[in-house]
């Protein structure tokens, strides 16, 4: 086997087994370190895509920054494991509430993936390159993309706004 | 295998050897300018005036038991003095010290100093930066103790607060070399202007030095940032339930880290291995001059300035040091529009 397909499957299946972990954890220190292996086995796979800025970008903006925050919340909340509040032999769709809408949410995910995977067949192959170099994904950004980039910043912008908002405490300020 | 390969291998164990001795020197240094800041005297038993004195800290620290807390979790607590020396040691590697060279023609092929070569470096030591992050905030949590965890928590409250300012600070030099790579970033720096003032980017972006350098510090968590090891108020922070040699770890890993900053440092702003007097192939020694001196203003400040109150970092942070990168950020992208880069 060539060294690349090695290290796409070596990666492939850090991912696949780490993102399993992160939900069959009951520690959610463990779940959220877990994601970030998965992260970093996403950014191995770009590497080979030829695509270094978006797997460092990767690292940058996920594993690094966004997880740290994770991470912060869960150590911040001191939860440990998880309370289960059920019957652990009773099988989750026939648990009440909300798990059992979880589950049934899981199903439907399932189904689509399939569906999603079985029809897909050659899904939008970009030109060699085309995400190699900073440069022409700097352009793609600020010409084709402007606008839903320009959108997506407003769109962060106002969950901002919203979570000082909510934030807030009453009466104050 | 080829003589180039065989090089760069030699080339990489070398540098990992070089790091870990940097760490030792930086002790002593540590220790010597603190005590002539302080008219002491500082090690001076161990060897000729102390310099053995680093070499008895290791065997010393070899021989202490290795101490886990009952209530600590396992696995995270071995896991975080192994992810920041690890983070530590990586983010070197991208960093270019010297021009290309044959080694007195022994080689065909110049050899970069450069461990690898990758065109996004100053990215990867960003990612690699802020992976080192876990091992401190891991630490602060595993060890169940409340003074560990204030310094994880700390840690990367700061981490995140500077980083932002880090990171524009870099894109205005960025801007102005017009490259991302390291290695063309010294090279733009090359030569002088009027033959007397050497053409560094500190004179082009002296407020982004000012900008790189203190978030450095921050990032390193070294005085007057060392929050998360606030020795009055946290004991000793995030490593304050270790031992032995998972100590010295976290121990090598700032100090190897202090080592990078001061060397990104000298490739962004100071001009690299480039310098008068000593021929291109000899840069390496205008490289280490210059890191060097950032590292000895790294030890100066630490034994100068108080340590900071911790809302005053926050306020600094945001309020004060990220403006002023996004207005340095601004000003020289509308000075690189107007003269052209």
């Amino acid at each position: 086997m060539a060294p690349e397909t090695l290290a796409f499957y070596a990666f492939g299946a850090v991912a696949v087994v780490a993102s399993l972990l992160v939900i069959a954890q009951r520690n959610p220190i463990y779940s959220v370190l877990l994601l970030i292996a998965s992260f970093g086995a996403l950014s191995g796979l770009y590497v080979l895509l030829d695509a270094p800025f978006v797997a460092v970008i990767q690292i940058i903006v996920y594993a690094g920054a966004i997880m740290v925050l994770f991470l912060f919340v869960v150590m911040l909340l001191n939860a440990p494991h998880e309370e289960t509040e059920y019957d652990e032999r009773v099988h989750p769709l026939l648990r009440p509430g909300p798990m059992r809408f979880g589950a049934l949410l899981a199903l439907v995910l399932a189904g689509e993936l399939s569906w999603a995977l079985t029809r897909s067949g050659d899904s939008g192959r970009f030109p060699a390159g085309a995400v190699a170099s900073v440069r022409a994904i700097g352009r793609s950004l600020f010409t084709d993309y402007a606008f839903p980039f320009e959108v997506t910043s407003i769109l962060i912008l106002v969950a901002m706004v919203g979570a000082v908002l909510l934030a807030r405490r009453e009466g104050r300020g | 295998m080829t003589p180039l390969l065989i090089a760069q291998i030699v080339l990489t164990l070398f540098v990992f050897f070089m790091l870990l001795n940097s760490a030792a020197v930086m002790v002593y240094v540590e220790r010597k300018v603190a005590a002539l800041l302080q008219q002491r005297l500082g090690p001076y038993l161990v060897g000729p005036k102390g310099v053995l004195q680093p070499l008895a800290d290791v065997v010393k620290l070899m021989f202490k038991e290795e101490l886990r807390p009952r209530a600590a979790d396992p696995l995270l607590f071995a896991l975080a003095p192994i992810i920041s020396a690890t983070a530590a040691f990586a983010a070197f590697a991208v960093v270019p010290f010297g021009a290309e060279t044959t080694l007195f023609g022994l080689l065909k092929e110049p050899l970069r100093l450069q461990v690898a070569d990758v065109n996004v470096a100053i990215l990867v030591i960003f990612a690699i930066g802020s992976m080192g992050v876990y091992g401190i905030v891991l630490a602060g949590w595993s060890s169940n103790s409340k003074y560990s965890l204030l310094g994880g928590l700390r840690s990367s409250a700061q981490m995140i607060s500077y980083e932002l300012s880090y990171g524009t600070a870099i894109a205005s030099v960025l801007l102005i070399a017009n490259s991302m790579s390291l290695t063309d970033i010294v090279n733009r720096q090359a030569g002088a202007w009027f033959g007397i003032i050497p053409r560094w980017f500190l004179f082009l972006q002296p407020v982004g030095f000012f900008i790189f350098m203190t978030a450095g510090i921050a990032e390193t968590n070294r005085a007057p940032f060392d929050f998360p090891e606030a020795e009055q108020e946290l004991v000793a922070g995030y490593h304050t339930e270790y031992s032995s040699m998972s100590f010295a770890m976290f121990f090598l890993a700032e100090y190897i880290n202090m080592v990078t900053v001061s060397a990104v440092a000298t490739d962004l702003f100071l001009g690299g291995w480039h310098g008068p007097l000593i021929p291109e192939s000899f840069g390496w020694l205008w490289f280490l001059v210059k890191v060097a001196a950032l590292l000895f203003f790294y030890v100066w400040m630490r034994w100068t300035l108080p340590r900071y109150r911790y809302d005053q970092l926050m306020a600094f942070g945001w309020k004060v040091l990220l403006p002023l990168s996004v207005v340095n950020l601004l000003a020289t992208a509308a000075g690189v529009l107007y003269f052209g880069a």
